[in-house]
């Protein structure tokens, strides 16, 4: 509904009829081993070789970046990557693993980069060859993000990075990572700087990644220690103390409120992928039973369930709406609330999931009786990552109050 | 995914005109506190039912062709999407605007389902008439097919309930069983037999009555009541849900003023997040319910087999919001927000109206689950 053929450009149309050929033709069949929820729990390198060889695919047949310019490694199309994403989920291809690259590193480096810097960096983003992650929280900075406390020392034409980053999903396989620090200890905001780091190459001289096991059972993200690691000056991203501003243009994309169209693909039904969605859940709800009658046919139950769905809907619509300006009263009042809905969405149609199987909510992943699997208890588990990473709910909505509606900051 | 609906709704240039200059000319001619002054003045709750109304700015959107908008070009109406209508009744919602726009839009759709039986009343309405829906019966199911009211030899006998704006309007579209079924009938509100009984109401901004029909002389427009009514169905629901998403605007806007100016502990209330965030939530509901009306008015210019289905979905959301920002605007108000003097309780009066009007959430809710997941056993 919000992605039409009808309306396509003859540059989209053209485009969309390749991915279709070129989808018919290249997808990538089952995966080998179970893949996790999302890429942000990819914790084998057999899972990670298999994703990360279905986004050189999808990069080489152009699929990938391909709103960005031919000299960074783009498509330089115009307004096509909705159209390749669409095309992607709708052949039910697994998902891009470079998550976080496409998502948030892409964006803010094409925006904030020097020309060198996105010519060496972009290409391998793209094509998932160089994995990223992303520097941002750490044990002190929560949602109080500006008092991020990793410092860089100025040393000759180097800097010199101490300091400790946490919940850094993926960056046990990066070889880059986005990097918010301080580089001047007395002002607040305007004492932030924005790098690229190259954290592979220096493990062990300077970088340490340890996992974190998630509430999942899973890991997936980590800690990173950066003890007197050197950088070059060049990989600095805008000017020394503009990192505040930088780290916007990567929230913004991270909430789904940027410029750009983040790559993604998709919607591949196995038994090793999930997706809480309500018609996830109607099927769960057939499949259950509740005094002796599908759980489905139980009045409270079906209410609850169609509330997710018109939920479900209502966040489609929006995105559609936020694409009609005569229907809108402020530009970032709905791009601001995709994060917050679609997470809060999925975890209460996984809360209703649990109740749905009732007595056997209680069976897990490893247990052949468990309904799918098991997948929705850990979906459900899963889903605070979504409403506590990238802002916290309770961020979302300060942000929303205050940068829509106005009101009085709350800091 | 669907394929057939465009991108943007349907919602042209010409929409967004007809919308924008509709929120100027309600801004222009009537603030709210010429609505309180209107409609507030007797705050008696065993108050004689009352129906006040600006007709002089009635006859003006008349004029301006408000009324005839949605009537087909053929029976002489401009013809325009039920999405574009939907800009305008947003408006009208916004300024709870006492008027029987809605109820003759109602009307109208139903007519235009009707075949050729409704082009001579879709004339008249294209001509400035105005007229409302009578086909509801006395326990207010919203089920249609429901009436308690006969037709024998082109005379009404029995009563219709919930008639909305029943007051404003000149011709009633009423539902009634004769020899074939239930047919519907065109009656004049004037005419002999007709006896308009007012409903002493929560809503100031509306009227609404209970109508009986003593052999009142009607014609036959349809053969097939349930068939048009069915079909008419889904824009009703949409516009309906547009005029609580134009309301729940208001009612945020007017409280994030209220937050934005009353200090309590030397700050803004609306610093504290015990504020601040309902009415996100409340924002985020009417954005929900303004998506889904959007794409259900869209599904009746251009996907009708979905019509049903996601106008379900629009009016189930609109009656959440019309009730969530309800009664976040009274109680972020704080004391002054329980008065009669401050305008928020005609929104509140409206909205809480508008929330079971043709159908309340877990109504339409129950509809499309049985759509989607199946009839329960």
């Amino acid at each position: 509904m919000s992605e039409s053929a009808a309306k396509d450009t003859p540059e989209q149309a053209q485009f969309r009829e390749h991915c279709r050929q070129w989808l018919a033709d290249n997808h990538p069949g089952e995966p080998p081993v179970r893949l996790p929820q999302s890429p942000l729990e990819i914790m084998t390198t057999e899972q990670l070789d298999y994703l990360q060889a279905w986004q050189k695919a999808a990069y080489d047949a152009g699929l990938v970046g391909c709103d960005y310019p031919e000299e960074v490694g783009g498509g330089g199309r115009n307004d096509c990557q909705r159209v390749a994403n669409a095309e992607m989920i709708r052949a039910r291809t697994p998902f891009l693993p470079n998550v976080i690259g496409l998502g948030m590193a892409a964006p803010t480096v094409f925006y904030h980069g020097q020309e060198a810097l996105k010519q060496r960096l972009l290409p391998r983003l793209f094509s998932g060859e160089d994995i990223w992650c992303q520097g941002f929280s750490e044990p002190g900075a929560g949602s109080d993000l500006a008092s991020v406390q990793t410092f860089a020392e100025k040393k000759g034409d180097k800097w010199v990075i101490n300091g400790h980053k946490v919940w850094t999903s993926l960056a046990h396989f990066a070889e880059w990572m986005i990097l918010l620090l301080r580089t001047d200890k007395s002002h607040k905001y305007d004492g932030l700087s924005y790098f690229v780091v190259p954290i592979r190459s220096a493990l062990g001289k300077g970088v340490t990644v340890r996992p974190l096991i998630k509430i999942t059972g899973e890991t997936g993200f980590n800690e990173v220690i950066f003890e007197d690691l050197e950088v070059d000056d060049s990989f600095r991203l805008d000017e020394l103390g503009k990192g505040w501003q930088v780290a916007m243009t990567t929230l913004a994309h991270e909430r789904g409120a940027g410029e750009k169209v983040t790559p993604r693909s998709g919607g591949m039904k196995s038994r090793s992928t999930h997706s809480s969605t309500s018609s996830s859940l109607i099927e769960l709800a057939r499949q259950c039973q509740r005094d002796g009658r599908p759980a489905s046919e139980d009045a409270l139950l079906r209410d609850r369930i169609i509330r997710q769905v018109i939920r479900e809907e209502g966040l489609a619509q929006n995105q559609r709406r936020a694409r009609v300006a005569a229907l809108q009263d402020h530009p970032a009042r709905l791009p601001l609330q995709n994060k917050l809905l679609s997470s809060e969405i999925a975890q209460d149609t996984g809360a209703i999931a649990m109740e749905v199987a009732g007595a056997s909510a209680s069976l897990y992943l490893g247990d052949d009786n468990a309904p799918a699997g098991g997948q929705w208890p850990m979906a459900y588990m899963n889903s605070y990552g979504m409403t506590i990473a990238a802002g916290t709910s309770e961020v979302q909505r300060n942000i929303l109050g205050e940068r829509v509606l106005g009101l009085a900051k709350s800091k | 995914m669907d394929m057939s609906q465009p991108d943007n709704f349907g919602f042209t240039e010409e929409a967004a005109l007809l919308k924008e200059s509709a929120r100027k000319f309600l801004a222009d001619n009537f603030p709210t506190e010429k609505l309180h002054a209107l409609v507030a003045d007797d705050p008696d709750p065993e108050r004689m039912p009352g129906a006040h109304w600006d007709r002089e700015l009635w006859q003006q959107m008349v004029e301006l062709g408000w009324t005839c908008l949605a009537v087909p070009e053929a029976a002489g109406g401009v013809g325009m999407p039920v999405v574009a209508v939907a800009g305008l009744v947003e408006e009208v919602g916004r300024a709870a605007f006492p008027c029987p726009l809605l109820a003759t839009l109602n009307a109208t759709y139903a007519l235009a389902a009707c075949g050729s039986g409704g082009e001579a009343a879709l004339a008249e309405i294209a001509g400035g008439t105005s007229a409302s829906l009578a086909v509801t019966g006395q326990d207010g199911s919203w089920s249609v097919g429901d009436s308690a009211v006969k037709c024998a030899d082109g005379r009404l006998i029995g009563s219709a309930w919930f008639v909305q704006d029943a007051r404003k309007v000149e011709r009633l579209l009423v539902s009634a069983q004769d020899e074939d079924g239930l047919g519907l009938y065109w009656v004049a509100v004037d005419a002999e037999g007709v006896d308009l009984r007012p409903d002493a109401i929560v809503d100031l901004t509306r009227d609404q009555a209970h109508v009986v029909f003593d052999n009142a002389p009607a014609q036959r427009v349809s053969g097939d009541a349930a068939a048009a009514l069915g079909a008419a169905m889904p824009a009703i629901w949409s516009l309906l849900a547009a005029d609580i998403a134009g309301a729940a605007e208001w009612q945020l806007q007017t409280t994030v003023e209220y937050v934005g100016t009353r200090q309590q502990f030397e700050r803004p209330l609306g610093f504290f997040q015990a504020v601040k965030h309902p009415l996100v939530d409340v924002m985020v509901q009417i954005d929900q319910t303004r998506s889904l009306l959007y794409n259900a008015a869209c599904a009746c210019d251009t996907e009708p087999a979905a019509a049903a289905r996601y106008a379900h979905m629009a009016k189930a959301s609109a009656s959440e919001t019309a009730a969530f920002a309800s009664g976040r605007s009274v109680q972020l108000h704080g004391g002054i927000g329980f008065t009669w003097e401050c305008f928020v309780h005609l929104y509140f009066k409206r909205q809480k109206h508008s929330q079971m009007l043709w159908g309340d959430a877990a109504w339409h809710r129950a509809r499309l689950a049985d759509m989607l997941i199946g009839t329960a056993a």
